[in-house]
C-alpha cells in the first residue's frame, strides 16, 4: 500500500438543520488525481473545502500527511486550491500573486519571487509577470492559479471545478495539462466536476457522490464497466437498466433470457447501449434514429421496455419502424440490483 | 498586530492577565505599587480570586502544551469574567450596591473606585483568552483574528451600547429618593404633560410626546414629499441643475447645528429681513410664527429633504427602464405607466426615506433647541431634565426611554419591511432600455415642490455665509467686519511664541482631536464589522447584525444620558474624559461605515480570501493584504462620514462635554442661547471650511495611492 495523503473518517458536515457531506470514510494515496463526481449540490465542493480546511466537519476526522488536522483552520494546513473563479488578487501583480503564499510562509521576498518567476516559467508564463490579471486571458489567468497553488509544494492540490470557466474548444486542451502537471510534480490532486467526461480523462480514480455520501469509488474503467448501483450506470455514461428475474444462472426478462451468474432473485441489470447488436427482424422495433455524427442512437421498443442502442456509423442502418432484433454481449451484462 | 494573531499560540493573553492583576494599578487613579494583589491583600479580599485565576491560566499557558484546549480553561476565564464584572459592579463607591455582598464581604462596605489600568488590562486579556477558548473549539472555523473581532466588538458593543441602555431602564424606576420601584416611572409616563391632545381640544397645551409625533410625522412627510420631487428631476426628466441639486445634498451634511436655525430666525423671525419686507410690502404686522412648529419644520426639512432625495434617487435608479418600456410599448400613457409600474416600485424606497426621516425628526436636538419656542419636544425635554434647574435624572430616563421606543420602532418597521434591500445597495442598475422621462404633469408638479426648497436654501446659506462677517445680521447691520471671528479666534504673538486667545479655540481643538482620534477608530470598527458579517458565518449572526444596526436608531439624546446613567460612577467612571467623547462618537458612527463595507464587500469575490487563507494567511492578514485594499473607497466614506459627523454632532455630546473638553458644537449652543448669533455663524463658518479642508486633504492622501484595478472576473462559486 502507498502512503496516505489524505483520509476522510466518518466526516459529516452540517449547514444547520441542512447535511451536506453525510458521512464519508476515503484515503487518497500520496501522487493520485482523484475525482469528486455528481449531481449539482450532492456535496463536492463541501468535501474539497473540508480538505482545505474552509470548512471544519460537523462530525469525524480529517487527516492530512498523517496529522489530524480537523480543527486547524485552512491557514495551517499546507494545501494549493484553484478556486472556480480563480480568485487570482486583482491589486497585485501576476508575479506577486504567486510568490504571495511562500512570502505569507515567510520566505524572505527575493527568494519568493525566484521561485515565483520560476513556477510561472514551468507553466508557460514566463514574461508575462509584471502584468496584473486583467491583462491577461482566462487561460492564462488559470495558469496562474495553478501556478500560485503549488508553489509551496503542497500536501494536495485542489481544483474546484476548474473547467466551467473555460471555452468548450480549449477544455480537452487544459484539462491535459492540468493532469501532465500533477503527474510532472507528482502532487496528490482532488479534483471536483459534474461531468462524467471530464472525470472519466482525468482520473486515476473518481469518487462517485450522491446526497452527501459516497456511492462508489473505483477506476475509470471500473466505475464504467462495474456500476454498483443504477444511479452509478446511469450517470457514468448511458446505460439501459432492465428489470427481471434471476433462476439459475440465467437472467430473463420478458422477450429475454441471458446467461448471468450470482444468487437466484429479482435483479436489474445494466447494459451499456454500444454492447448491443441489432439484426434486421425480430420483435422490437425502431421508434427514433438520431445521426450523431460519429454514431448511430436508435431508440428502441422491446419487450422488455424502451432500450437505447448505439451502434458505428460504418454499420448497415436502420430506419423508424423498421423491425429488428437484439444481441446482447454476454460479458457486457452487468447487475445493478 | 499580526505579531499577537499570527504564528505562536496567544500565550499573550494569560500574560496580560498576570500583568494586568500584578503589576497594573487596579483602580482608577490608583498608584503604580496599588495592584489587585495588593489591594487583596490589603483587605479588598473580592479581588484575590482574580489574582488566583490568573496565576492558574498562567501556569496552565506555560506547563501545558496548549493552554486553550484543556478542559479546565474555558471555566477558568468564564469564571474570572464573571467574577471580575460581579465584583466591579457589586461593590460601588460607597459600599456594595448589591444585596448579599455585604454578608460575603464586610469590607466591601467601604466602597472601591473604578477600573483602573489594571482592571482594564485584565478585562481586555479575558476577552482575548475567551476569543481564543472559542477558536480552539472550533469557532469561525477555528480561525482566531475573526473570533478574537467578534468577541471584541460584542464585548465594546455591550458596554457602551446595550449596558447605558440597561442602567438608563433602571435610572427610569428610580424614585427622587433613590429607592427603586415602579411607581416613579408609572407617574412620570403617564404625566399629562407627555399625552396631552390640549391643543387639539382647546384646553392649553399638547403634550411632548404628541408634539414629536406631530413633529416626526409631518416633517417626514415633506421631506420625503421634496425628495420625491428631487430625485423625479434629477433621474427623470432633462433638468438643467441636477449637478447644482447634486451638491445642494451635500450641505447639511457638513453643516453645524443650530447654524441653519439662527438663519431662519434671521431670515422669518420678528426682525428678520423677510419678515421686515413683507411687513413693509403687505402691511402686515411682524408675528413670532418662526418659534415652534413651523420654524422646526423648515429648518428640519431642510435638513433632510437632501437624505430622502439620495435614498430615492437611488431607489429610482434601481428600476430596470425595460419595466416601464414594457408598459409603454403596451400602449399605456406615461401617467398611466409612472401610476401603475414606477410609483409601486418605487414604495419601498419611499417608505425607506420616511422612515429615516422621522427617526431622525425625533432625534433632533438642535433645531427644537434653537426655534422651538414653547413648542416642546421629546429630545429638549430631556436636555432640560438634566441640563435645567431641576437635575432629576429618573425623568430624563423615562423621557429617553419613550423616545428609544418610538425611534426603535420606526427602525423595526423599516427592517421587517425592507429587509436587508435596505442597507445593502445592490448596483444592480441594467444598461438595457431607455428611462422613461416623468410625464409633463409630474415634472412640473416636482418644479413647483423644489422650487421654493431651493430658494430656502440658497438664501439660509447666504446667511451662513455673510452672517459671521457682518456687524449684526439679526438687526440688519451689514457693515463687513472680522470682528467676530477674532473674538473667537485671536491670535497673539509674544514672548512666549503664538498664544491662542480666542473665546474659541479649545473648543476648536478638543473638537479635532475628538474627531480625528474617532474617525479611524469608527472606520475601523465598521469596515471591521462589515467584514464579519458579510465573510464569517458564527453562531449568533442574525442577533450580532440587528445588534450593531440597532446604535443607528438610538437618538443622541438618549445616548447621551445612557451613557451619564451608566458612566458617572464606578467601575467605568469615564465621564468628563475626552474618551467619552471618542468613545460615543465611534459607536454612533459605526454604522454607517458598517454599511459603506457590506455594500463594498458584496461586490467582491469572496474566494479572493479564501486563497488567501489556503496560502497560509490567518483572519488579520487577509483583511489587511485582500480586503482593504479592494474597498479602500468604503473605508474612504467611513472615516469622512466618521470625521465630519463628529465635528458636527451635539445631541449626545452636550451631556459629555465638560470644562475641561468643550466641543465646537456646544460651545455654538451656548453663543445661541446667548443671542449671539454673529459669533455662532462665525464659528460655524470656520468649522465648515476646517471640515472641507481636512476632507479635501484626506481625499487627497487616499487619491494619490493607485487604486487596483478589479479583474474582470467575479463569478460566484456554485
Ligand atoms: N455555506 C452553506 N450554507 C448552507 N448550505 C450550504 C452551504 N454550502 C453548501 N450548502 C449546501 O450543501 C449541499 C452541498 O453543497 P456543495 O458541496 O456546494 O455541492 P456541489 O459542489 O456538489 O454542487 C447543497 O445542498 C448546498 O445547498
Ligand atoms: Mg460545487
Amino acid at each position: 500500500m502507498t502512503e496516505t495523503a489524505i483520509e476522510f473518517r466518518s466526516v459529516v458536515k452540517r449547514y444547520g438543520t441542512a447535511t451536506a457531506v453525510a458521512g464519508i470514510d476515503l484515503a487518497i494515496a500520496k501522487g493520485e488525481l482523484v475525482t469528486f463526481l455528481g449531481p449539482s449540490g450532492c456535496g463536492k465542493t463541501t468535501s474539497l473545502r473540508l480538505i482545505a480546511g474552509l470548512e471544519l466537519p460537523s462530525e469525524g476526522r480529517v487527516f492530512i500527511a498523517g496529522r489530524d488536522v480537523s480543527r486547524d483552520p485552512a491557514s495551517a494546513r499546507n494545501v494549493g486550491m484553484v478556486f472556480q473563479s480563480y480568485a487570482l488578487f486583482p491589486h497585485i501583480s501576476v508575479l506577486d500573486n504567486v510568490a504571495y503564499g511562500p512570502v505569507i510562509r515567510g520566505t524572505p521576498k527575493a527568494q519568493a519571487q525566484a521561485r515565483a518567476r520560476e513556477i510561472l516559467e514551468q507553466v508557460g508564463l514566463g514574461g508575462l509577470e509584471a502584468r496584473l490579471p486583467a491583462e491577461l486571458s482566462g487561460g492564462q489567468q488559470q495558469r496562474v492559479a495553478v501556478a500560485r497553488a503549488i508553489v509551496q509544494q503542497p500536501d494536495v492540490i485542489l481544483f474546484d471545478e476548474p473547467l466551467s470557466n473555460v471555452d468548450a474548444k480549449l477544455r480537452r486542451k487544459v484539462r491535459e495539462e492540468i493532469r501532465s502537471l500533477q503527474r510532472r510534480f507528482g502532487l496528490t490532486a482532488v479534483y471536483v466536476t459534474h461531468d462524467q467526461e471530464e472525470a472519466l480523462a482525468v482520473s486515476d480514480r473518481i469518487v462517485v457522490m450522491d446526497k452527501g455520501r459516497i456511492v462508489q469509488v473505483g477506476a475509470p474503467a471500473d466505475l464504467y464497466e462495474r456500476p454498483a448501483t443504477p444511479f452509478i450506470a446511469n450517470f457514468i455514461g448511458d446505460a439501459n437498466l432492465i428489470a427481471g428475474q434471476v433462476v439459475q444462472g440465467h437472467f430473463t426478462a420478458p422477450g429475454l433470457s441471458l446467461a448471468l451468474s450470482g444468487p437466484d432473485g429479482a435483479a436489474t441489470v445494466s447494459v451499456r447501449p454500444e454492447r448491443i447488436a441489432l439484426r434486421a427482424g425480430g420483435d422490437a422495433q425502431v421508434t427514433s434514429v438520431s445521426y450523431l455524427g460519429s454514431r448511430m442512437e436508435y431508440g428502441l421498443d422491446t419487450p422488455a421496455g424502451e432500450i437505447l442502442v448505439s451502434r458505428p456509423i460504418t454499420e448497415p442502418r436502420f430506419a423508424a419502424g423498421d423491425r429488428v432484433s437484439l444481441h446482447f454481449d454476454p460479458a457486457a451484462l452487468i447487475r445493478v440490483a | 498586530m499580526s505579531g499577537i494573531f499570527s504564528g505562536r499560540v496567544g500565550l499573550a493573553w494569560p500574560g496580560l492577565f498576570g500583568i494586568g492583576v500584578l503589576a497594573l494599578p487596579w483602580y482608577k487613579g490608583g498608584a503604580f505599587t496599588a495592584s489587585a494583589l495588593v489591594e487583596g491583600l490589603a483587605g479588598r479580599v473580592w479581588l484575590l480570586p482574580l489574582v488566583l485565576t490568573a496565576a492558574g491560566l498562567m501556569a496552565l499557558a506555560l506547563i501545558a502544551r496548549d493552554w486553550r484546549i484543556q478542559g479546565v480553561t474555558p471555566a477558568l476565564v468564564g469564571a474570572a469574567l464573571v467574577w471580575l464584572l460581579l465584583q466591579g459592579f457589586g461593590i460601588g463607591l460607597r459600599g456594595p450596591a448589591l444585596p448579599g455582598i455585604a454578608v460575603l464581604f464586610p469590607q466591601a462596605a467601604a466602597g472601591q473606585p473604578g477600573f483602573g489600568l489594571g482592571a482594564w488590562a485584565a478585562g481586555l486579556a479575558l476577552i482575548g483568552a475567551l476569543a481564543e477558548v472559542l477558536a480552539a473549539r472550533g469557532f469561525c472555523r477555528g480561525e482566531r483574528f475573526p473570533a478574537f473581532a467578534i468577541v471584541g466588538i460584542v464585548a465594546a458593543l455591550s458596554l457602551f451600547v446595550f449596558f447605558p441602555i440597561l442602567r438608563l431602564m433602571s435610572a427610569a424606576f428610580v424614585a427622587p429618593d433613590g429607592t427603586l420601584s415602579t411607581i416613579p416611572f408609572l407617574n412620570r409616563i403617564t404625566a399629562a404633560d407627555l399625552w396631552s391632545l390640549g391643543c387639539v381640544t382647546g384646553a392649553g397645551r399638547c403634550g411632548v410626546v404628541v408634539n414629536s409625533l406631530v413633529l416626526g410625522i409631518l416633517s417626514a412627510a415633506i421631506a420625503t414629499g421634496l425628495g420625491l420631487g428631487l430625485a423625479l428631476l434629477v433621474a427623470r426628466t432633462d433638468f438643467r441643475l441636477k449637478r447644482l441639486l447634486r451638491a445642494l445634498a451635500i450641505l447639511p451634511v457638513i453643516t453645524p447645528p443650530f447654524v441653519v436655525g439662527v438663519a431662519i430666525i434671521v431670515l422669518f423671525g420678528r426682525t428678520g429681513f423677510v419678515t421686515v419686507e413683507v411687513a413693509e410690502w403687505f402691511g402686515v404686522r411682524p408675528g413670532r410664527w418662526v418659534y415652534g412648529l413651523p420654524g422646526i419644520l423648515i429648518a428640519q426639512v431642510l435638513a433632510f429633504a437632501p437624505v430622502t432625495f439620495l435614498v430615492i434617487l437611488s431607489g429610482l435608479e434601481a428600476i430596470n427602464p425595460t419595466l416601464e418600456e414594457a408598459s409603454t410599448t403596451l400602449g399605456a400613457r406615461p401617467v398611466t405607466t409612472f401610476r401603475t409600474v414606477t410609483w409601486p416600485l418605487l414604495r419601498p424606497a419611499l417608505a425607506a426615506a420616511f422612515l429615516l426621516a422621522f427617526i431622525e425628526s425625533l432625534s433632533d436636538f438642535g433645531n427644537p433647541m434653537v426655534l422651538g419656542g414653547s413648542y416642546d419636544v421629546l429630545s429638549t425635554k430631556i436636555f432640560f431634565a438634566v441640563v435645567g434647574a431641576q437635575y432629576d435624572l429618573g425623568q430624563a430616563a423615562t423621557l429617553s426611554l419613550l423616545l428609544l421606543a418610538l425611534t426603535v420602532g420606526a427602525f423595526w418597521v423599516q427592517a421587517r419591511w425592507l429587509g436587508r434591500a435596505s442597507y445593502v445597495t445592490v448596483s444592480g442598475k441594467s444598461d438595457a432600455g431607455l428611462v422613461a422621462p416623468a410625464p409633463p404633469l409630474i415634472k412640473w408638479a416636482a418644479m413647483a415642490a423644489v422650487l421654493p426648497f431651493v430658494i430656502l436654501t440658497v438664501g439660509v446659506y447666504a446667511i451662513v455665509l455673510a452672517g459671521g462677517f457682518v456687524k449684526d445680521i439679526a438687526r440688519q447691520d451689514l457693515t463687513p467686519t472680522f470682528g467676530h471671528l477674532w473674538t473667537a479666534f485671536s491670535v497673539e504673538v509674544g514672548e512666549r511664541g503664538v498664544q491662542l486667545f480666542g473665546s474659541a479655540w479649545d473648543s476648536m481643538i478638543t473638537t479635532l482631536w475628538v474627531s480625528a482620534l474617532s474617525a479611524p477608530l469608527t472606520m475601523a470598527i465598521g469596515i471591521l464589522t462589515a467584514w464579519l458579517i458579510a465573510r464569517q458565518d458564527f453562531a449568533g449572526k442574525r442577533a450580532f447584525e440587528f445588534g450593531t444596526l440597532l446604535s443607528f436608531a438610538i437618538p443622541g439624546t438618549v445616548v447621551g444620558v445612557s451613557y451619564i446613567a451608566a458612566f458617572n460612577v464606578p467601575p467605568i467612571d469615564i465621564t468628563g474624559t475626552m474618551w467619552i467623547l471618542v468613545i460615543c462618537f465611534v459607536f454612533r458612527n459605526m454604522p454607517v461605515g458598517m454599511r459603506a463595507g457590506i455594500a463594498a464587500l458584496a461586490q467582491i469575490d469572496r474566494s479572493m480570501e479564501e486563497a488567501s487563507q489556503t496560502m497560509g494567511a490567518g483572519g488579520g492578514r487577509v483583511l489587511r493584504d485582500v480586503v482593504l485594499p479592494l474597498i479602500r473607497p468604503a473605508m474612504f466614506t467611513a472615516l469622512v462620514y466618521s470625521f465630519v459627523t463628529a465635528m458636527t454632532a451635539v445631541s449626545a455630546v452636550i451631556f459629555l462635554v465638560s470644562a475641561r473638553h468643550n466641543m465646537a458644537t456646544a460651545y455654538i449652543m451656548g453663543r445661541v442661547e446667548n443671542g449671539e448669533y454673529a459669533l455662532a455663524i462665525a464659528y460655524s463658518t470656520v468649522l465648515m471650511l476646517v471640515m472641507i479642508a481636512c476632507v479635501a486633504g484626506m481625499n487627497w492622501v487616499v487619491g494619490k495611492r493607485r487604486l487596483g484595478r478589479r479583474s474582470g472576473l467575479a463569478l460566484p462559486a456554485e
